[in-house]
Order: structure tokens, then C-alpha cells, then sequence
């Protein structure tokens, strides 16, 4: 069956009738089908789970691939429903067990306890739909309620109305600045002109960050959903979702949704039977980290080098084809369905004074529990790492956790019980950031750390503004040096006059932001530094000194 | 040899799928990116040749083509080795010793990242992130995602290629 030309009265029809569909069933085996498990074999998985299930004759049974489950690190995961037995680490030798086992009892040495803090401790809003419903299926989408707050907004409020929950929510933006929504839906809605753009920046480059690529891959319906509601708030028909040539399933999973959409009319012409357009168009990255900065990610929809312009004019001014763009990142599209559907205040009533609604946390690094966690802000950041990641393996201590990507800062282990909102963070010198969260043990250096972001800054540096283009290649240098045992007190001030140049002189977020691991590294692990400039250690014993010039220091007669 | 079966060489069938690109986005100059993937996708990297012709097609001047080329890390102007391994080079992998994978497998191939060895065997690449973090150290070797590396256990599937 494919659904075709929808009006709102056919929402709850076709929820129903695949809610009733589902109930009938006796068991569903959901099997994570997002791209941590799948490069773990969990496609193979299924298909013998598939097959063993048909020649076991039972009926009412299904297997179903589904989204992100969460705990990537204990992949290719299994759930069995209604009980809800999970199962770790499944193999496609383990299908014709678990087949035999379902309504006996669970395969004891697969089970993976959910009564954990990783399970318990959660609040799901964006991901909801994560690891329960079949992203390559609209029908289960619909069941689930997905394009109801769709139809809501387009046929009960008026575009103004839409912004002003929105804004009454006090949704802030998950790209990292966390800018107020709603704030930004209205100035693009208050802009002159005819043609007005929407982009989801799906371009998530910070090493380490994966969120955006699992609710793409897990829930795609609920960006576009979120997408087309504020394309009817400010008054644009056109949109683009400008997504990394590295996530092929999420881009396969995004065409399957977009082309489903359309022939349901729940995107393209006249949605819903109303009088509102909106196409959504794909535009592939091409692996340039700037790009993730606004006015760079339009000059590369436009097909141009990815280079920033200076601000103002802002996008919500003068953006794509120098039409009024309204630019919002993946996760901030997620939330706005249920912001709409349980109202801004039910919203409002989760996180903190300034920071309200969840945040999807990727959790990495040297953590037991590696994968994808979303928490109400304000959450201690104690708690996420030592109750839900449970703790650091291997017996080492945790040393600091790192957010922001290149972009953010180290925090020290003693500040641990830092709430995570967008004020806390940033006091600390850190930022929140997309969402990627990596964990730091004893036995990795921080300037070694800093040296690391800073040749990530420097080789994704855009090169058009010189504080950031000279500026990041200066530093790292003298990273690299101080890594070596090279540098002289001399050079580590040079190096923090350095930070404080091009943070105040670059064009684009890209260079102003680069300093950043420097700078609060410097600031909590000075020890570090000047262990490895006046005594020629490394104190967590990872740089490697280079003997002659060890033995070059020694006889101009510096101390070891 | 008949003259009229429309067989088409490999040049040809390469030329139509860049075409066709061009052709579904209306030739518009914004399609500069889409198509270069595309001729990526058919070659492997991307040819001087057909750069030339994108120019010429999309009415835009090669010095702007050029540009967009060089300036993606995504877009190659050599031709790739029989074997890819992309390391990835992403903070979780680097806290969990990606630089040892990489070091191991510059100094076994005498290449440096983005080269191809002499025979035309390996390329080596690295990433920024390939978002596989619970993986880490992860690689994509010869396009599948593998995760938990060491060197030793990467040197040895490289060295398996060679058979």
C-alpha cells in the first residue's frame, strides 16, 4: 500500500489502522538497522532472524529494522516487544536461539539489562521514535503521530501563532550557539520578499559528534515535519537540507522519506489539501568543515567554494540567492513537532532557567558506554559520565570531558557536577556545542589535545581571512613544539597572545572559536604545559621527546 | 562490427551519467557541487578533462571549477589506488590511538595521507569523523566501516590486499 494525497482527516485513519496491525502481533523483534550496528553485521542479523522466523512457522510475528537503540558500544542490538528483552552483541548464529526462546524464556547470556541508569535515566523528545518505529516506512511514522502537528498548524494556527510557541517554548538552537528559535523564526518572518529559503544544516562536523546522523538515519519524518511547520511560520516553499557526503544511509534514508512525503502530499504541492507549498531539496557536502558556519553552507549550496562573509547582512536578512534564509540545525527541526503537540509550556516545564527541552548527547571516548543519550539539559555532567556512560573502563580515572569539538573546551574531572546548559558550559570555557561529548582519561596529554583540534583547525582553515589562515598554523606549531619538549617560556606566551588574536580578529565562528581548546587548557592544565617546557616530561607519558634533542638541551646544561 | 548497435565505451556511459546530472538540475550553475560528485562517482577522481567539460556546460569560467575542485576534501584531482583505507582521525579515535594505526601504516607503505603507493595498490586517506565514535579507532577499508583497530590487526588486512 502507498499512501497517496493525504488530507488531515486521513492522519488518524491510517495511525489507527497501523496501530491495529500492530497490536495483532504477537512479538516484534526490532533490529537496529543505524549505521554503528550495521557496520557490525546487524543487516545480516536480521535477515537470519527473518528466516529462522519463517521456518519456525509461527505466526503473527515480525522482524523489523528500526533506528538507533542508543547503546552503540553493545551492538548490533536486538529488542524483543512487548516484553522489551534487549539483547547485546547479537550474531546471526545467535538468530535460530532467540527464535526458539521467544514466549519461553530470554537468551540469558545475550540479555543486556535495561534496568540501568543508561536506560532509566533518559528523557526522550527527539528520539523519541529512535529504535521503535522502521525509518523506511511512513505508515509507522503516521502511527507514531508524526505530520499531525503538520496538519495541526496548518489548518488551527495562524504562522504567527506557530512562532509564538515556538518562542514561548524557549527552544534555543542545538547547532552549538543556541541563538533563541523563536526569535529567529520571526525575523526571518518579518523580512520583505516574495521567496524566503529553509535549511536544515545537516553538515555535522565535529569530530566526534553523531547525533544528527542517527536521528536522520533513525526518524527522518520528524525533521521534515519540523521543517515544513517552519517553512509555514515564516512563509517559504523552498527548503534544503544540506547534509554530509559522509552519512550515505542517512542521505538514502532522507531521499526514501522526502519521496514518500511527497506522494502523500505531505510535502511538495498543496499539502494536505491546503494552499500551502513547500519542496524540500537535497544538496550534498563535500567534506569542508567551515561549512557548517551559516553564510559558508550557503555560498556551497550555491555551489561556490564553502568560504564565510562577514555579518550582517545576517541570512534571516539576505541569505541563500540573497533571499531571507531561515537556517536551523537537525536536532533544533526534531523538537519542534512536540513542541506543538504538548505545548511550549509542557517544553518549557523540562531543563533549566535559560536552557529549556533535552539535548542529544554522543557519547565517546574512554567511557564503558558509548552511543547516543539524550538528557534534560541541566543534567550534571557527573551523572551522564559516571551513572549513564558507567564510568571510565579499564580502572583509569576520568581527567576531563570534552564538548564543543574544535570549537569547545576541555573540563577538568573537578568540575564534574557542572550542570550542562548553555550558560554552564560556556562559564567554563567550554561550549555546548552539536552534541558530542568525549571522555578523557589519565593517559592522554592535554597539550597533545589541544595540539590535535588546533591541526584539525588549521587543515580545515578556509584560508580567506588571515588571523585564522597564519594564526592557526602558528599555534600549531608551537603546539607541536611544546609537544617535543622544543619550546621556551617565551613561546607558550607568544602562543597565549596568539589565542587572543585570532579569537578577536577572525571573520567566521571557525577561526574565533579555534583558540578554544587552547585557551581552557592552559587554563586547567598549565601544570602540563610547563612540564613539558621546563622539565621535558610528558606527565601522562604520551609525547614521545626525541633523544638528540634531549641530549642538544642537556649539554647547554638544562636540568632533566 | 556493426555500425549501427549503439554500444557504448566506458567514456561514453561516464560522460551520459555527468550529463544526466547536469541535465536533472537544469544546467543551473548551483549544480557545480552535485556534478562533480558525480564525475567523482564514475572515475574515481576527478578528470581534468571532463572538469573542462563541466565548465563549459554549466557556462561557468574553469578557473571557478578549479576552485570548487581543490577546495573539497571530498574531491580528488589523482586517480585512486585498486585498494582505499581511510583511517579515521576523529577525537575519539585519536583519544583511543588512531595516530599509532596511522603511523604503522605510513611507515609499512611509505605513503603519506591523500598518496597512493608506488605499485598503485593502496590509497591511503583519513578522515575528520567518520560518526562511527562507539567504534573507535575506526577505518574504512576498501568501503566497509571496520572498528576496534590496532596496527597490527590494519597492517595485516592491508597486507592481506596484496595477494
Amino acid at each position: 500500500m502507498t499512501l497517496q494525497s493525504l488530507i488531515p482527516d486521513d492522519l488518524p485513519r491510517v495511525a489507527a489502522a497501523e496501530q491495529a496491525a500492530a497490536a495483532e502481533r504477537e512479538y516484534t523483534i526490532h533490529v537496529c538497522m543505524a549505521a554503528g550496528c550495521l557496520s557490525q553485521h546487524s543487516d545480516q542479523v536480521k535477515q537470519r532472524l527473518e528466516q529462522q522466523l519463517q521456518a519456525s512457522g509461527r505466526e503473527h510475528c515480525c522482524v523489523k529494522g528500526v533506528g538507533c537503540m542508543g547503546l552503540c558500544s553493545a551492538g548490533p542490538l536486538v529488542s524483543v516487544r512487548p516484553a522489551g528483552t534487549l539483547y547485546r552483541a547479537v550474531t546471526p548464529d545467535d538468530a535460530p536461539e532467540i527464535i526458539e526462546n521467544l514466549g519461553v524464556a530470554p537468551v540469558e547470556r545475550l540479555v543486556c539489562p535495561t534496568n540501568r541508569p543508561f536506560f532509566t535515566q533518559q528523557t526522550k523528545i527527539v528520539l523519541a521514535n529512535s529504535g521503535e518505529i522502521d525509518p523506511e516506512r511512513l505508515e509507522e511514522c503516521l502511527a507514531a503521530g508524526g505530520y499531525q502537528q503538520l496538519a495541526h498548524a496548518l489548518t488551527q494556527l495562524t504562522p504567527v501563532q506557530v512562532i509564538e510557541q515556538v518562542t514561548r517554548s524557549g527552544l534555543r538552537g542545538r547547532g552549538g550557539a543556541g541563538y533563541p528559535t523563536g526569535l529567529k523564526w520571526s525575523t526571518v518572518a518579518k523580512a520583505g520578499g516574495n521567496q524566503k529559503y529553509v535549511i536544515c544544516n545537516a553538515d555535522e562536523g565535529d569530530p566526534g559528534a553523531f547525533m544528527d546522523r542517527s536521528v536522520l538515519e533513525s526518524d527522518p519524518h520528524r525533521v521534515l515535519e519540523g521543517m515544513a511547520i517552519a517553512a509555514y511560520a515564516i512563509g517559504a516553499n523552498e527548503g534544503y537540507i544540506y547534509i554530509r557526503a559522509e552519512y550515505p544511509l542517512a542521505i538514502k534514508r532522507l531521499q526514501t522519506a522526502i519521496r514518500q512525503a511527497e506522494r502523500a502530499q505531505l510535502l511538495g504541492r498543496s499539502i494536505l489539501g491546503t494552499s500551502f507549498h513547500f519542496h524540500i531539496h537535497l544538496r550534498l557536502g563535500a567534506g569542508a568543515y567551515v561549512c557548517g558556519e551559516e553564510t559558508a553552507l550557503i555560498a556551497s549550496i550555491e555551489g561556490k567554494r564553502g568560504q564565510p562573509r562577514p555579518r550582517p547582512p545576517y541570512p534571516a536578512e539576505s541569505g541563500l540567492w540573497r533571499s531571507p534564509t531561515l537556517i536551523n540545525n537537525v536536532e533544533t527541526f526534531a523538537n519542534i513537532a512536540p513542541i506543538i503537540g504538548c505545548g511550549p509550556e509542557w517544553f518549557a516545564s523540562i531543563g533549566t532557567e535559560r536552557s529549556k527541552g533535552t539535548k542529544v548527547f554522543a557519547l565517546a571516548g574512554k567511557i564503558a558506554n558509548t552511543g547516543l543519550i539524550e538528557v534534560p539539559m541541566g543534567t550534571p555532567l557527573r551523572q551522564i559520565i559516571n551513572e549513564i556512560g558507567e564510568g571510565i573502563p579499564g580502572g583509569q580515572r576520568c581527567k576531563a570531558v570534552q564538548t564543543g569539538g574544535p570549537s569547545g573546551g576541555c573540563i577538568p574531572a573537578e568540575y564534574l557536577d557542572t550542570p550542562v546548559d548553555y550558560e554552564s558550559l560556556g562559564a567554563l570555557g567550554s561550549i555546548m556545542g552539536s552534541g558530542g561529548m568525549i571522555v578523557i582519561d589519565e593517559r592522554s596529554c592535554m597539550v597533545d589535545v589541544a595540539r590535535f583540534f588546533m591541526e584539525f583547525s588549521m587543515s580545515e582553515s578556509c584560508g580567506k581571512c588571515v588571523p585564522c589562515r597564519v594564526g592557526t598554523a602558528e599555534m600549531h606549531e608551537l603546539l607541536a613544539r611544546i609537544g617535543q619538549g622544543r619550546a621556551t617560556l617565551a613561546d607558550l606566551e607568544l602562543l597565549q597572545e596568539l589565542c587572543e588574536t585570532v579569537k578577536y580578529t577572525s571573520l567566521c565562528g571557525l577561526g574565533q572559536a579555534a583558540p578554544n581548546p587552547v585557551l581552557s587548557t592552559l587554563r586547567y592544565f598549565k601544570d602540563e604545559y610547563l612540564a613539558h617546557i621546563t622539565n621535558h616530561v610528558c606527565p601522562a607519558g604520551q609525547c614521545q621527546f626525541e633523544e638528540a634533542e634531549l641530549l642538544a638541551i642537556e649539554e647547554q646544561g638544562v636540568q632533566l | 562490427m556493426t555500425q549501427s548497435a549503439p554500444i557504448l565505451s566506458p567514456e561514453e556511459k561516464r560522460r551520459r551519467m555527468i550529463i544526466a546530472t547536469m541535465r536533472k538540475n537544469g544546467y543551473a550553475p548551483d549544480a557545480l557541487i552535485e556534478t562533480l560528485h558525480t564525475v567523482q562517482n564514475a572515475y574515481g577522481y576527478l578528470d581534468r578533462a571532463e572538469l573542462r567539460f563541466v565548465a563549459s556546460e554549466l557556462h561557468l569560467p574553469q578557473s571557478l571549477v578549479y576552485g570548487v575542485a581543490t577546495f573539497y576534501h571530498a574531491f580528488t584531482l589523482k586517480p585512486e589506488g585498486r585498494h582505499r583505507c581511510i583511517l579515521c582521525q576523529g577525537t575519539a579515535c585519536y583519544i583511543k590511538g588512531s595516530q599509532a594505526i596511522l603511523q604503522a601504516v605510513t611507515k609499512a607503505y611509505q605513503v603519506t595521507p591523500g598518496e597512493t603507493t608506488e605499485d598503485g595498490e593502496i590509497s591511503l586517506l583519513t578522515a575528520r569523523c567518520l560518526g562511527s565514535c562507539s567504534l573507535a579507532p575506526a577505518a574504512i577499508l576498501d568501503e566497509e566501516v571496520v572498528g576496534n583497530l590496532t596496527p597490527e590487526c590494519t597492517l595485516a588486512t592491508l597486507k592481506g590486499w596484496a595477494k
